[in-house]
């Protein structure tokens, strides 16, 4: 599993997150909740294994992520950075496909199943004929997430640990899809284990789909919890420096609401 | 598909090649010039032409041509810029300035030439290497390599500017190129080292796809990029080297023939890869055949022939795509 334990991490030497532990479970989907600057990406990129930890411990079963190789990395993690670019025109079925670089032992027959699924579950299907470059903002953001899908399903035997992180994926979707990718991520959790991490601006989105928020503030955790028990008003005036109400959902009255309101 | 119609092509350009120049030979008899024992006079004659001559130039050009364009392709994927090429982190420039460098002081005999070029080149892509180090990313690299082709091309001109007649003559060869120096033994190296290689190259397809993604997407996928880099500049360093100092500075074939496959056959390396290679050997074994043939005896560099050339049918393709 991926663990970190008073981890701090930062760029070019400078601190921006202290103190942060958390541990991605398999079937769990944890939310990052913060406000520009608080340290998400940093985060993200450091568990990613992009940025070296400052201090404390990062694993990955149990072995420090900086002593293991990137390809042994990408074949437990899958990592959606923001702003996806691509260089030259690949075709759309390519870009998809390299998802399963990190495993080589994918055949070709397989490899065509494995895209045509990660293509149907970020309902990209119909997009799949298209040039990449001529498609929308949101729609490549649709095709880099069936890219990633493709990693973190390629190849696997039931019980093996997969990591998604997910750095605002649904910054440039519409709300539509913005529900189904949060839906099929929740339902990928659910149905083949993959342990889950997703930056959010929406604290309702992530107040429906995650079952943990993590929150930070002023470069350290405000919050870890349930989502029903961090999503206080308290804590929504120290992340995001905004009061807030917290009110109870018009349709389901099992779920909480956070309305803010200046 | 694509890459047996392009080696067609390039066979069937290599006969007209040899054939074709200011001793023009016969299509027909070229199997014969070169299987049989009892030629006659002038078919001997045709034969020292096609077999010292033609063929060892053809040889170059193809090997030369497929070299520039493989490596061309790669470094436009490593440093996902359309405008990169061979020569982009000093390895050509490195090389004339070496070679250059030679004929104005005076080395002792051609032989040093090709030593002295390819130490050059070897020298500056180190450099731009070790300075294109001292910051995270490819861009200082970049810059690196655009400061080192500037120096270079100032001390080029810095030695013309010195350089009695004689020497100016032998400074061009460097700075527009030529296959005309093309011996057998040179292709006995040349030959199985620019194909190796290339092949090692070619086996890096993945990786380079993944690069167009980006640099971190590319680590996502599980290249280790720092070894990475390093491994895709030696292999373009290895290739490049050599050819430089065989043929001098060719340009823009590197450059342009990349594209035009690109524009054909979309970006993915696994296919872009192969292509290139043959394509870069057709389009300078092209030039090659031009450069020879236009102004019979004489002939022109073929550096000029590849950009004069290349140059507006390049535009003309972009226009194409456009309208």
């Amino acid at each position: 599993m991926l663990r970190a334990e008073n981890l701090c991490c930062g760029r070019h030497g400078v601190a921006v997150l202290r103190g942060v532990s958390l541990t991605l479970q398999p079937g769990q989907l944890l939310g990052v909740l913060g406000a520009n600057g608080a340290g998400k990406s940093t985060l993200l990129a450091t568990l990613a294994g992009e940025l070296p930890a400052m201090s404390g411990s990062l694993t990955l079963h149990n072995q420090p992520l900086s002593q293991m190789r990137p390809a042994a990395q990408a074949r437990c993690r899958g990592v959606l950075p923001q702003s996806p670019s691509l260089a030259f025109e690949l075709p759309v079925r390519a870009v998809v496909g390299t998802g399963a670089y990190p495993f080589p032992e994918v055949s070709p027959a397989q490899l065509e199943h494995l895209i045509d699924r990660a293509l149907v579950l970020a309902d990209a299907s119909h997009l799949a004929s298209r040039r990449y470059t001529a498609l929308s903002g949101g729609e490549q953001q649709r095709i880099q997430f069936a890219r990633v899908l493709t990693q973190v399903l390629a190849h696997r035997a039931a019980g093996d640990y997969r990591a998604l992180l997910l750095d605002e994926p649904t910054a440039s979707l519409d709300p539509k899809h913005q529900w189904l990718l949060l839906q099929t991520v929740a339902q990928l959790a659910r149905d083949e284990g993959l342990a889950v991490l997703v930056i959010l601006h929406d604290v309702n989105l992530a107040a429906q789909w995650c079952d943990q928020l993590l929150l930070l503030a002023g470069g350290s955790v405000v919050a870890h919890g349930p989502p029903d028990a961090v999503l206080t008003p308290a804590a929504m005036m120290s992340v995001y420096g905004m009061a807030a109400q917290v009110v109870m959902h018009p349709v389901d009255a099992r779920r909480r609401m956070v309305c803010f309101v200046g | 598909m694509l890459l047996l119609a392009l080696l067609a092509c390039l066979l069937l350009l290599a006969l007209i090649a040899a054939a074709h120049g200011a001793v023009a030979i016969p299509l027909h008899a070229l199997p014969r010039l070169l299987l049989a024992h009892d030629l006659t006079e002038q078919e001997q004659l045709w034969r020292n032409v096609l077999v010292q001559i033609r063929l060892p130039r053809v040889a170059l050009a193809i090997v030369a041509g497929g070299g520039l364009t493989v490596t061309g392709t790669a470094m436009q994927a490593l440093f996902r810029n359309p405008l990169a090429e061979p020569g982009l982190i000093g390895i050509a420039s490195g090389g004339a300035l070496g070679a250059v460098a030679a004929i104005v002081l005076g080395a002792p005999g051609l032989f040093w030439l090709t030593p002295a070029a390819f130490i050059g080149s070897l020298a500056a892509t180190a450099l731009c290497y070790q300075l294109g180090q001292r910051r995270p990313g490819m861009s200082s690299l970049l810059l690196a390599g655009v400061a080192i082709n500037v120096i270079c091309g100032s001390i080029i001109g810095l030695f013309t500017y010195v350089a009695d007649d004689a020497q100016l003559r032998s400074l061009t060869f460097w700075n527009m190129g030529s296959l005309a120096g093309a011996t057998w033994t040179q292709l006995a190296f040349l030959g199985p080292w620019t194909l190796a290689l290339s092949l090692l190259l070619l086996r890096e397809w993945r990786a380079l796809n993944a690069l167009l993604l980006g640099e971190r997407e590319a680590q996502h996928l599980g290249f280790a990029l720092n070894p990475l880099r390093r491994r895709l500049i030696v292999l373009v360093a290895l290739i490049v080297g050599p050819l430089v100092a065989a043929t001098g500075v060719i340009g823009f074939v590197g450059l342009v023939v990349p594209h035009l496959v690109r524009l054909s056959l979309g970006a993915d390396h696994r296919w872009l890869l192969p292509n290139t290679l043959v394509a870069g050997a057709i389009a300078l074994s092209l030039a090659d055949w031009l450069a020879r043939v236009v102004v019979i005896p004489a002939e022109l560099p073929i550096g000029i022939v590849t950009s004069l050339i290349g140059g507006p049918f390049f535009l003309w393709i972009l226009t194409r795509r456009v309208a």
